[in-house]
Formats: structure tokens, C-alpha cells, sequence
């Protein structure tokens, strides 16, 4: 008998693997119509693949320590035998096809069901991939309602929503477990996706094609909340920046316009009005910095704005020369921008 | 044997020989702006070439591919283009020439973007961190043919507005019999 602590282990280990199958960011834990198909396809595949996988093994080891028959005469022919392998060979083939054409099928009606979901989606949000950073931008055929944001996608949920993917530098791809499968960002080519989330949630997505050396560190967020809640959130974004509100607020304001942050990204009803790097107008009001890299927190931010380089290395956000009462103050405007 | 030892050794140490990649520095010193470059008293300087004064930073960024191409990634981000079109000159004058108002040296390149020029050329002193000037200083230079083909960047993912920077005639050879 094995000894306890083995057993205890094991267990543990079950667990373990077993607790990745939920959570934010996993196919096999869907929250949307198309999660759901695929979640179903990947589980009827994964499973008669094995069922077919053991059989052919199983017959492979009978066959392998069966005992051999001696004959008389090996060259005679056994008409009966003969018989029964071809049998077996035919039913063998004819099984192997029907399951590959059940499969094919149930493929191309899962296929049909993810392009149904798309007949009636209100919202059109056009995603960018840069390295490394997702531009998120909400179409609307009032210029005034067009919304830029950054690395977080809020959606309204039980509706459908149209995503429109294309890239700025290299492939990406757009992939968000919990939703829909991957779809790639490819430059000078435009993709679109249809999801829908069935509850209110927070999923995680992630790059999911090698895009260079910060690959792993570009993460999205898609916030799924109720229609009223989304409205609300929409028109607090459309707002400009809040103005700065303490002394220290003043003199980030000040060092952020007067210094190299304004060669790169925006901040509305400001100058700055760059567009290389992500959407700042709202960014104390975001989870997560940097792609999902950091939590937004004070000392975070500082520590992004600080030292880039170090915790992202090879990212597009240059090391800068500030003091440390320019960091702070910095800091301070920035977090106030909810 | 000895042979066979030496062969052997051989076949080791090339492909190791190969395991050094360019460095890449992403991290450099942070200055802002300034830099460690002096600036110079006078403007009356033969051919416009300022007093040279050189940096250690010059030889560093001139012929690493990196550098070169994060300058022409800059070029367009910080929309140089907007004057000088792509190098052919607009407003701006063209930078894929050989004529250089105030010379054609890198450091003095850097000078021009980080102090800007009469009629025209804004400073960028303060506003971009020094190592990216002199990464655009290193580009605008193969713009012209002045970076070893080498380390030139290679063609564009979009329009292409003139043959890509490695495969511009080299500037020290060009239009000269061997």
C-alpha cells in the first residue's frame, strides 16, 4: 500500500491543476455563447479522442501478448479467418470515418452558432495592438460620442458587441478565454469578432502571438456590467480630464505638460494630444497599469513611471530623468483622473 | 588524435562565436534633454559644422541596428515627417542629401533636435529623453546612406516612400571610381 503522504500529495497536485480550470481567464470555465460552443466542442473532442486513443491502444496490447498459434502449415490460406480480418479491417475504416465526419460536423455547426451571434450587435469597439498595449476605441457615428481608452474594455452585458481588430506593428492576437476563441490583430488587415457575455464579470484576456519581448506582459481586461452601469461609465469617459484639485495636483499637471510625457500620450481638454501611447485621460480610474502588468496603485505607478524599463524591459516607455518631487507630483495628477 | 581534438574544438568554438547578440540598451543613463554633450559659444563655424565636440554616445548609437531602428520608429512617431517628408523635404529641408545646412555629423544632428535651428527647427530639449535624439541623429543619418548597411534599418511594413535605409548607396563611396 502506498503511504499516506503520497496519496495526500497527489491529491494536492489534483487540485492544483484542477483550480486552473476556473477563474478569470480560462476557456473550460465559459461566460459567453461562444465560450460556451467551444468549451463544448473542446470537451467532446478531448474526450472521444481519448475513448478512441484507449481502444486503439487496448487492441494494439491484446494483439502485442497474445499467444501465437503454431500452424502445420503456414501457407495455407484460413477462409473463415481470412473473413473475419477483413471484417474487422472494414468496420475499423467505416468507424474511423464516421467519427471524422460527426466531428467535422459538429465543428461546422459550433462555426455557425459564434457567426449567429454577431447578426444584431449594437456596439462596435475597435481594438489596435501595439507593442505592447491594446488601444481600445468605441465607434459611434456622433464624432462627439467616439470614445479612446486603453488596455480595459468595458462591455454592456447580455448584448453582443462587435469587436474590430487590426494592428499597428506586428501580429497580435485577441483572446479572451472566458468569451470566445483567439482572433488575430494583423496589420493593414482588419479582423472582426462577435461575443456577448451572459453575466456581469470581470475576464481577463491576453496576447495570444508572439509579438516580441514583453509578449507575456500584455494583458487586457474586459469588464462585462449591466447596461445602466455602462451608460454611466461611457459618459464619464467622454468627459475631459478632472482639473487638477490640490497644489501638488497643479504641479504634476504642470511637470507632465512641460516635460517629455506629452510626446507620447493624451490627456483631453489638455495639450497634450498624442496618440503613440495609450489614452491617459482616465487612467486612475483603470484596474490595472502597463497591460495588466501592475495594479493601479500610487506606488505602482510611480515605480512604472520611475523605471519602465526594469519591469517591462524593451517597452516602448523610455526611462526619464525626473526628481523625485516631479515623480511625486506627477503621480498625484495621475491618479487623480479617474 | 590531436587533429581530431583540434577539429573538434574547432566545431565548438564557431557556433559559439555566434552566441553574441548586439547589445541593446534599454535602459540607458537617464539625462534628459541636455545630455553630457557641450554646448557650444558661437555659431561661426566653417561649413556650419559646430566646434567638434564629441561624445562617447556618437560611436555607441551610430552603428547599432537597434538604436537605428528605434530611431526611425521615433521618426515617425514624433511626426519629423510632418516637415521633412519621409527625408525628401517640405518645409523642412530634405535629409536624404548630402547637403547639410549645419552639419552632417551625428553629434551635430543631435545638436539641431535638441536645440533647434533658425527658421524653423523646434527644440526638442526637454521634450525627448537624449538617448532617443541620439537614436533620431543616428537614423536621420542613414537616411543619407551614412550608416554601415549592416546595421541600417530594412524595408518598411507599409508605403515605402524611398528604397529602404540598407539598401541606400553608401555616402563615402558614392559617385567616387574605386
Amino acid at each position: 500500500m502506498r503511504p499516506p503522504t503520497g496519496r495526500i500529495a497527489g491529491a494536492v497536485l489534483l487540485a492544483f491543476i484542477l483550480s486552473g480550470c476556473s477563474g478569470v481567464q480560462s476557456a473550460l470555465d465559459p461566460k459567453g455563447p461562444a465560450a460556451v460552443e467551444l468549451a463544448r466542442l473542446i470537451w467532446f473532442f478531448t474526450v472521444l479522442c481519448a475513448i478512441v486513443w484507449v481502444l486503439v491502444m487496448g487492441t494494439i496490447a491484446a494483439i502485442l501478448l497474445r499467444r501465437r498459434q503454431r500452424r502445420s502449415d503456414p501457407l495455407r490460406i484460413d477462409q473463415p479467418e481470412e473473413r473475419m480480418v477483413s471484417r474487422v479491417v472494414i468496420s475499423a475504416v467505416g468507424a474511423t470515418a464516421f467519427v471524422l465526419v460527426a466531428l467535422t460536423l459538429l465543428s461546422f455547426f459550433a462555426n455557425r452558432t459564434l457567426a449567429g451571434i454577431g447578426e444584431n450587435a449594437g456596439l462596435t469597439i475597435r481594438v489596435t495592438g501595439h507593442q505592447w498595449w491594446w488601444e481600445v476605441r468605441y465607434e459611434n457615428a456622433e464624432p462627439s460620442r467616439i470614445l479612446t481608452t486603453a488596455n480595459e474594455i468595458h462591455i454592456p452585458a447580455g448584448e453582443a458587441v462587435r469587436f474590430v481588430l487590426q494592428s499597428d506593428d506586428v501580429i497580435h492576437s485577441f483572446w479572451v478565454p472566458a468569451l470566445h476563441g483567439k482572433l488575430d490583430l494583423i496589420p493593414g488587415m482588419v479582423n472582426t469578432l462577435t461575443l456577448r457575455a451572459d453575466k456581469p464579470g470581470i475576464y481577463r484576456g491576453q496576447c495570444a502571438e508572439f509579438c516580441g519581448a514583453q509578449h507575456a506582459h500584455m494583458a487586457t481586461l474586459v469588464i462585462a456590467e449591466p447596461r445602466a452601469e455602462f451608460d454611466a461609465w461611457y459618459a464619464e469617459q467622454l468627459k475631459p480630464a478632472a482639473e487638477p484639485s490640490s497644489d501638488e495636483q497643479r504641479a504634476g499637471h504642470d511637470a507632465f505638460l512641460n516635460g517629455p510625457c506629452v510626446m507620447c500620450h493624451r490627456i483631453q481638454g489638455t495639450p497634450a494630444g498624442a496618440v503613440t501611447g495609450p489614452d491617459l485621460t482616465h487612467i486612475g480610474g483603470r484596474q490595472t497599469l502597463a497591460a495588466g502588468t501592475l495594479k493601479m496603485t500610487r506606488g505602482n505607478l510611480a515605480a512604472w513611471i520611475a523605471d519602465p524599463q526594469g519591469i517591462k524591459p524593451g517597452s516602448k516607455m523610455p526611462v526619464m530623468d525626473l526628481d523625485g518631487d516631479e515623480l511625486n507630483a506627477i503621480v498625484a495628477y495621475l491618479e487623480s483622473l479617474k | 588524435m590531436k587533429s581530431r581534438i583540434l577539429l573538434l574544438l574547432l566545431c565548438v568554438a564557431f557556433p559559439i562565436a555566434a552566441c553574441e547578440r548586439e547589445e541593446r540598451n534599454t535602459r540607458p543613463d537617464p539625462t534628459l534633454g541636455s545630455g553630457g554633450q557641450g554646448v557650444p559659444v558661437t555659431t561661426l563655424a566653417p561649413g556650419g559644422e559646430r566646434p567638434a565636440i564629441s561624445d562617447t554616445k556618437a560611436s555607441e548609437f551610430e552603428g547599432n541596428a537597434y538604436h537605428l531602428s528605434e530611431g526611425k520608429r521615433l521618426f515617425d512617431w514624433f511626426n519629423c515627417s510632418g516637415c521633412h517628408a519621409n527625408g525628401g523635404g517640405g518645409m523642412g529641408p530634405a535629409l536624404m542629401d548630402d547637403k547639410w545646412i549645419y552639419g552632417g555629423s551625428i553629434e551635430s544632428i543631435h545638436a539641431t533636435i535638441r536645440d533647434g535651428r533658425p527658421n524653423g527647427m523646434p527644440s526638442f530639449r526637454d521634450r525627448i529623453p537624449d538617448d532617443q535624439i541620439w537614436e533620431l541623429a543616428a537614423f536621420v543619418r542613414s537616411l543619407s546612406g551614412n550608416a554601415p548597411k549592416s546595421a541600417a534599418p530594412s524595408r518598411n511594413d507599409n508605403m515605402m516612400a524611398h528604397p529602404s535605409e540598407n539598401r541606400l548607396p553608401n555616402a563615402t563611396t558614392l559617385g567616387k571610381s574605386p
